[in-house]
């Protein structure tokens, strides 16, 4: 698009209909709102590395350290902490102050449970090791009652992580979600309405 | 300081300018009169401030948010709680959803646009519960026609099919072909006899009046840049503003409503929320459109010596009648669903398919009914996804890992939901009123709320409760939850929830029972009008917007006619 053009599109956008009488092509249409979508998108791109707002280093590094037990690198995609999901947290959590004292506490009772157990930090500990712990905590009809604070806890996190990973631009394109963008509507594909037997007649 | 007062005497003051305020601006403005609109929010445009089409990845909360109750990217300033406007609640329950800005609600609604049907006007006449309208159907009925032809809603006439003589036929747009899910819902509800018809909402499957088509984002409630569904902003204020007769004033807090020695009122007072300047502007009519309780709220506190109980209440009747729908909602994962094939099924922003009232009462224990909105498909990925999955149906109820990120992908597309929207029988013990000891930062007295549900509703929730179980039953899935029982009124939200406030200042043909006659002009004061859903007589099964837009046409009109008259 030349530059003229792209910015006629970019002031369409921005137009206030005064009158109710402007009409826009699909095409005219798409490609404003690409235009306007990259220019927001180069406006937000910061290349400064991420700055914690409430967590400290040690407990950026057991989120991370949790949130690849959680949601780990497989054949389909890249591992949580890869998503900016530990980021992603301590943002969230700078914000819903009602959690910090929770999620705060979590990581210690973890870190005090590794501790008991192997006499070192969670992110200390090895894989079998934070799988041990885990196993206790992560299925909670099966975790003996004295574990329920970490219960809760996990709960809490695999909530988080899943937030952080599939929002995210990888956790998306893993999912196959194909939407928000500008298209046209014919209805479910073919294959679709075969899977579930039903269709359009 | 000093009340700085406007030199100009309009011919209108609209205070509001949501679904109602914009259709008054609209009809008076091409009918020539000089209108001015006191908007209490800032100005507000989707071509310029709408998010349409972010990625939730390009929020660091990604897509939650403090202060907006639909998330960070909903075209919404305001919500269930605004910072300085307190309001207090004494019996029962009630949540109170405001908007402050340019278009109201009308940016970030859900656009169901159901026109009221026959009965839904002569209800008590049916049931002998509440009261029937002063109007019938075929009074607002060419006003319906109007508001389809000039906005626009797509839908389908399906009355002499489906034998659902209550679900009037309207002029529609073409629906959008329903999405895989929503085919799998119809299927099941074929067989339990439950009618699942094309959704009515305002959104544009044509070009209609300059505005384009919509392009299949899904994200109406952000607000539509190209201007494909509607709002007011979008689409009532665009011809007001050209007719060169309306002057928007934002930010501009209505105090009340002045009146003059001849008790007729004189304009609207206001607090300029930028600077905290007291203004009057005078009009020789006044509209109060801000939305059914602030409209209350405004009345009751324009009191003086001639109105001691607030302008227009002679009958004690204003802020009495408050209603919101029923609601409440059921989830379910259906196994068939999983492991779908993907494509993209965002559609409208909304539901393609729903369910309108089918019910008959007289074989039923409660009067009235409800709609279904149906919920499901492959959405947008964004803050919540997949929470709680070792809750899930069907789940291994937890753990971790390679495992745990497969689970999620199965889930993905393989619920489905569905709303329930019914009728509350308005009674007088339901109402808002002055709290005497709270002001807002305006100074502004405050609403204190009174609202509780009767048997009446609770006994139509466990019917919504009992239904969309049985729907998932057969669909082969399992619920999401355990139906709530009587003591938790079967999971009925609270009022106000479900945000479709109506009834504070109805009308009605008896000057004793009612603040409104049947042109939303008050009784006691004739240049006030109503143009919200204050004037509803009743609910309905059917969400309010659309018989609001009705309702303010036809009062814009009846103003138009009594002004060439002479007599306003
Ligand atoms: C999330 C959501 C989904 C919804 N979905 C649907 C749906 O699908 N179908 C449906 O029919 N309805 C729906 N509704 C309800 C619908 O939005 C309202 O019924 C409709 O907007 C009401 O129009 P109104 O003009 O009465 O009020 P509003 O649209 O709220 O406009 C009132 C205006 O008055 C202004 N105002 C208030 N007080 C003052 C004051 N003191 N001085 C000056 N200005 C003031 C406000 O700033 C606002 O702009 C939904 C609402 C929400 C929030």
């Amino acid at each position: 698009m030349t530059d003229i053009k792209r910015r006629q599109m970019l002031q369409m956008l921005g137009a206030v209909p005064a009158v109710a009488a402007f009409t826009w092509t699909r095409e005219e249409a798409v490609a404003a709102a690409e235009q306007a979508g990259e220019a927001r998108r180069q406006a937000a791109a910061s290349n400064q590395p991420y700055t914690p707002r409430f967590f400290t280093a040690h407990e950026m590094a057991t989120i991370t350290a949790l949130a690849d037990l959680i949601l780990p690198k497989d054949d389909r995609s890249v591992s949580a902490s890869e998503t900016g999901t530990t980021e992603f947290i301590d943002y969230l959590i700078s914000e819903q102050t009602d959690r910090q004292t929770a999620i705060r506490g979590g990581l210690a009772w973890l870190d005090a449970e590794c501790l008991g157990r192997f006499n070192k930090a969670f992110v200390d500990c090895s894989d079998a090791e934070r799988r041990a712990v885990a196993d206790d905590i992560a299925w909670p009809k099966r975790a003996r009652p004295e574990m329920s604070q970490g219960v809760r806890f996990f709960n809490t996190m695999r909530d988080l992580v899943a937030t952080g990973f599939w929002s995210s631009r990888e956790g998306v394109a893993d999912l196959g979600y194909m939407g928000n963008r500008m298209t046209v509507w014919n209805g479910a594909p073919e294959n679709v309405l075969q899977k579930l037997g039903v269709s359009y007649d | 300081m000093q009340i700085i007062r406007s030199p100009k005497v309009y011919d209108v003051c609209i205070v509001g300018s949501g679904a109602g305020g914009g259709t008054v601006a609209k009809v008076l403005t091409e009918a020539g009169a000089d209108v001015v609109m006191v908007e209490s929010g800032p100005m507000w445009n989707e071509a310029t401030d709408s998010a349409m089409l972010e990625w939730n990845y390009e929020s660091p909360t990604r897509g939650w948010s403090s202060e907006k109750p639909f998330g960070a990217f909903d075209g919404c300033i305001g919500g269930w709680d605004i910072g300085g406007e307190p309001y207090t609640v004494g019996t029962g329950a009630w949540r109170w959803f405001r908007a402050r800005m340019l278009g109201g609600r009308t940016h970030h609604w859900g656009r169901i646009s159901l026109r009221f049907g026959p009965d839904d006007f002569r209800r008590k006449s049916i049931d002998g519960l509440g009261e029937d309208w002063p109007i019938t159907y075929d009074d607002i009925r060419p006003y319906y026609d109007k508001v389809d032809q000039f906005v626009g809603v797509f839908g389908t006439n399906h009355a002499s099919e489906t034998g659902l003589h209550n679900e009037p036929d309207g002029i529609f747009l073409p629906p959008p072909k329903p999405r895989a899910h929503e085919l799998l819902i119809k299927k099941a509800c074929d067989g339990l006899h439950i009618p699942v018809v094309p959704s009515r909402l305002s959104i544009l499957t044509r070009p209609l009046n300059g505005r384009a088509a919509c392009h299949y984002c899904g994200q109406c409630g952000r607000g539509c840049a190209t201007h494909s569904n509607f709002s007011s902003v979008s689409v009532m204020l665009p011809p007001a503003l050209a007719s060169g007769k309306l002057t928007i004033i934002p930010n501009a807090m209505a105090r009340e409503v002045t009146t003059g020695a001849d008790g007729l009122a004189t304009g609207v007072s206001y607090v300029n929320k930028a600077d905290r300047t007291e203004h009057q502007v005078r009009a020789r009519i006044v509209v109060l459109a801000a939305s059914c309780c602030e409209s209350a709220r405004l009345l009751l506190n324009s009191k003086s010596t001639r109105f001691p109980d607030g302008l227009a209440n002679s009958s004690g009747v204003v802020g009495h009648y408050l209603t919101d729908s029923t609601g409440l909602s059921v989830s379910g994962i259906i196994p068939a669903l999983m492991e779908t094939p993907r494509y993209n099924a965002d559609g409208v922003g909304g539901m393609h398919l729903y369910v309108p009232w089918w019910g008959d009462n007289k074989a039923l224990g409660f009067p009235r009914g409800y709609h279904i909105e149906l919920g499901g498909g492959f959405g947008m990925p964004g803050y919540g996804f997949g929470g709680g999955i070792q809750n899930y149906p069907y789940s291994r109820g937890g753990g971790y890992g390679a495992d745990l990120k497969a689970e999620y992908r199965r889930y993905y597309g393989a619920s489905v939901s569905f709303s329930g929207r019914g009728e509350q029988v308005a009674r007088e013990d339901c109402y808002c009123e002055i709290d005497p000891n709270v002001v807002d930062e305006w100074g502004i007295p405050v609403l204190r709320f009174h609202h509780t549900w009767s048997d009446h509703e609770r006994l139509q929730a466990k019917h919504m409760q009992e239904t969309f179980r049985s729907i998932i039953d057969a669909m082969g899935g399992t619920p999401t939850s355990t139906m709530p029982g009587p003591e938790a009124d079967y999971g009925l939200a609270a009022g106000g929830v479900i945000i479709h406030e109506a009834g504070a200042v109805r009308m009605g043909s008896d000057p004793k029972t009612s603040v409104l006659n049947a042109h939303s002009q008050a009784h006691d004061v004739k240049n006030v009008f109503v143009a919200d859903g204050g004037p509803f007589a009743s609910q309905a099964d059917k969400n309010i917007t659309w018989t609001i837009m009705a309702l303010a046409w036809r009062a814009s009109e009846y103003m138009t006619d009594e002004r060439r008259k002479g007599n306003l």
